[in-house]
């Protein structure tokens, strides 16, 4: 009879972690999907009242559209400096790309301040709710995004050590946000310019 | 039960006793002991849903009954068919696969065990928040699939709709963190030498059901919250009169919809992937088509959804399209049914209470399967749409399939969960009680539903037989209450007094059986090699082991 052996596991190619957050990341990309689907098929049914491109300012959403580009740049500096065990680099890209990430949500805040001000609401018309749901949803997204690197950031600084998987699956979700905001702008912004 | 304790470290004071062991429970992180409150959470709503049922079938006993009013027989039928999809079916099948992947697979845990606690936490909340709705002002009354525009504010203004879509949200973030956890537990955590390829079928169904919760659920999570921003802030997505669309809520859902039928019987093929050639003595015949065609069925899952909406007049092209596409996913299960029946072929029987459930499962859930079909043939779609013959089909697919593997699997797993074994004798009672009450309440629906019978209406006109074949179905109904009834005694007086079971009762051969019953906290101390499908015929045979073969 053959013994029995310790409990030894087959080794798999990517860490957990990241595994997780890659496939949550595809079950979120069905979630836009269904959302996009919906602006755009309710898109040639808005009749009257607003629309994107009598309400939309692509030119100013396009510059805090750029901040948040960026902060995919800088959070993976911060990957990189992490990398190098450069701690403080690392806090310093980090809290760049909090602070270009928050940027971007001001700038959504004042652009639905001025669409309420000019009564563009959720309930006016079917752009007002296909809009709002969309790019609110994207926002909360963008907000979950910022805590998580708070946390992150609070975590390394009080000197928790082996955080590069974690910092890496942050990583791939905020570049998953960046990617839908993406895919938003230009449904969204650029189709009602052209 | 044995279970060992939880996970924080308490201070034992005998008064403290009790309150410890309560937050062993609450804190717990095991995957045994969140599986067992997964179980029995579910068996709590079970046994609400069904009273349910009962209440429906009282109604409908005879025609022109006054024993519920119209609105709450609205109410009923809504909550019995949420109750038994969301908080009965979708979660015995999570709390079966929380309990035994990893210990099939030779892992000591879940990959994210704190996760593994906020989805069970996620779904009894859930479910709670969903049976408040009786004292929020009324429950949900626009049937399980919620059509818009019923769903919406001028046809359902108190708030029993709001609790729904968030009691479905709740409990489907939870339901996608499971999904990713049982992924992640088998890509990452099987034990040397368990390839994908050595994988115990369950397991297999597991993984390829984890991947269709994880893209199915996020449709109705976008509907959920289209529905409450249409509900709550008078938005326009499922409404006529701002210019929205009731016919996408039918297109969103079912796009949920229909991957989830699959959802909710995968692991059943599971459960009946191990119960058979257990008690066959026999290995599983064609394995690799029993797993490939669970691949099958779960790409064209994604590309049906439309069967449910023949009605509503698509045009030809489509229609077509869908009754095709729904009569090739009959092909794949159909695969599975011979693969059953040949595993049982020649093999020496053993007719335990689980391996009856599980060939009573083959024959009835066949007989669902075909009467599915019959739903892809569109004018016989538009014939029964609507009518007793749905209830009769998915009753014969989510109880005659589903729920009689689970009992299966129950009656095959109890032994490990709780170290003693179920009662045969009173299994038997049990097992013949459901056959018998579930043919006679759900096989007279179809002739009900071909005479034209109306679902989803409290009561009818009294036409030549529909008061007796209701009679007949309202009799079995109760004879499936008698049976359940009987299945919670079995398991109250099999946990007090059952015959104790040891590591291996069935003689079976996957790493489960190969430790303790109920296993200890770290589940394996020491495993068998894994050379091939069965570690432990290996194990018993070594001069004949499945990899010389």
């Amino acid at each position: 009879m053959e013994t029995l052996s310790e409990v030894s596991h087959e080794v798999a190619t990517i860490p957990k972690t990241k595994l997780c957050m890659l496939l949550f990341l595809a079950s979120e990309a069905v979630f836009f999907l269904m959302l996009i689907l919906a602006y755009v098929y309710f898109r040639g049914f808005v009749s009257s009242g607003p629309t994107a491109a009598s309400s939309l300012d692509p030119k100013v959403t396009g510059i805090y559209t750029i901040f948040l580009l960026s902060s995919s740049g800088t959070v993976f500096l911060a990957g990189r400096s992490l990398k190098q065990r450069n701690r403080a680099r690392f806090l310093s890209w980090l809290a760049v790309t909090v602070l270009f990430g928050a940027i971007f949500l001001v700038g959504q805040g004042r652009e639905y301040a001025k669409l309420l001000a000019n009564n563009v609401t959720i309930n006016r018309n079917l752009f007002g709710t296909t809009f709002f749901t969309l790019t609110g949803l994207h926002g909360f997204h963008v907000f979950i995004g910022l805590l998580l690197m708070i946390t992150l950031f609070g975590v390394i600084k009080a000197g928790g050590e082996k955080q590069m998987i974690a910092l890496e699956s942050v990583s791939l979700y905020w570049h998953f946000v960046d990617v839908v905001w993406i895919v938003i702008f230009s449904i969204i912004y650029l189709w009602s310019a052209s | 039960m044995s279970i060992p304790q939880g996970a924080l470290p308490i201070s034992l004071e005998a008064e403290q006793a009790e309150t410890t062991r309560l937050l062993s429970w609450i804190s717990s992180v095991d995957h045994k002991q969140i599986a067992i409150m997964y179980l029995a959470t579910s068996a709590f709503f079970f046994c609400i849903g069904g009273l349910e049922a009962l209440l429906m079938r009282v109604q409908l006993a005879w025609p022109g009954l006054n024993f519920l009013s119209p609105d709450a027989y609205n109410q009923i039928f809504t909550m019995h068919g949420t109750t038994m999809i969301f908080l009965v079916v979708v979660p015995v099948l999570l709390g079966l696969s929380t309990y035994f992947v990893p210990l099939m697979i030779g892992a000591s845990d879940m990959a994210f065990p704190r996760m593994n606690a906020l989805s069970f936490w996620l779904f009894l909340f859930g479910g709670l928040l969903l049976y408040f709705s009786f004292f929020g002002g009324g429950a949900p009354d626009a049937g399980w699939f919620s059509y818009a525009p019923l769903s919406e504010k001028p046809y359902s203004s108190h708030p029993g709709l709001d609790y729904w879509a968030l009691a479905l949200l709740a409990i489907g973030v939870g339901t996608v963190a499971a999904g990713l956890n049982l992924i992640v537990t088998i890509v990452t955590l099987r034990v040397k030498g368990m390839t994908i390829r050595r994988l115990p079928l369950f397991v297999w169904m597991v993984l390829v059901n984890s991947f269709l919760i994880i893209f199915a659920l996020p449709p109705l999570n976008a509907s959920l919250v289209m529905l409450l921003v249409d509900r709550q802030l008078n938005a326009h997505f499922f409404t006529q009169l701002g210019g929205g669309s009731p016919l996408l809520w039918q297109h969103y859902f079912w796009s949920f919809g229909h991957p989830e039928v699959y959802i909710m019987v995968l692991p059943a093929f599971g459960f009946i992937s191990e119960v058979i050639p257990v008690f066959s003595r026999q290995p599983i015949f064609g394995y690799g088509f029993v797993a490939a065609s669970t691949v099958a069925i779960a790409l064209l899952s994604f590309g049906v959804w439309a069967h449910h909406m023949f009605a509503v007049g698509l045009g030809h092209g489509w229609d077509l399209a869908f009754g095709a596409s729904s009569m090739l996913i009959a092909v794949p299960t159909g695969v599975k049914i011979f693969n059953w029946i040949a595993t049982m072929w020649g093999g020496a029987i053993r007719f335990t209470t689980a391996m009856w459930f599980a060939i009573a499962f083959l024959i009835t859930f066949t007989i669902g399967g075909l009467s599915g079909v019959a739903f892809a043939v569109v004018p016989i779609d538009w014939q029964v749409t609507d009518t007793y013959f749905v209830v009769a089909h998915m009753h014969y697919v989510l109880f005659g399939g589903t729920l009689f593997s689970v009992f299966a699997a129950a009656y095959y797993w109890f032994p490990k969960m709780s170290g003693r074994m179920l009662s045969e004798r009173w299994g038997k009672v049990h097992f013949w009680l459901t056959f018998i009450g579930f043919n006679a309440t759900f096989l007279i629906q179809h002739f009900l539903g071909l005479a034209g019978m109306p679902r989803r209406v409290y009561t009818y006109p009294d036409l030549p037989f529909w008061g007796v074949m209701n009679l007949i179905s309202t009799v079995g109904a109760f004879l499936l209450g008698l049976a359940v009834s009987v299945f919670l005694f079995n398991l109250f007086i099999s946990y007090k007094n059952g015959e104790p079971a040891g590591d291996n009762p069935w003689d079976a051969w996957t790493l489960e059986w190969a430790t303790t019953s109920p296993p200890p906290t770290e589940n394996f101390v020491r495993v068998p090699p894994v050379k091939s499908r069965r570690p432990l015929w290996d194990l018993k045979h070594p001069e004949n082991p499945d990899w010389k073969r």
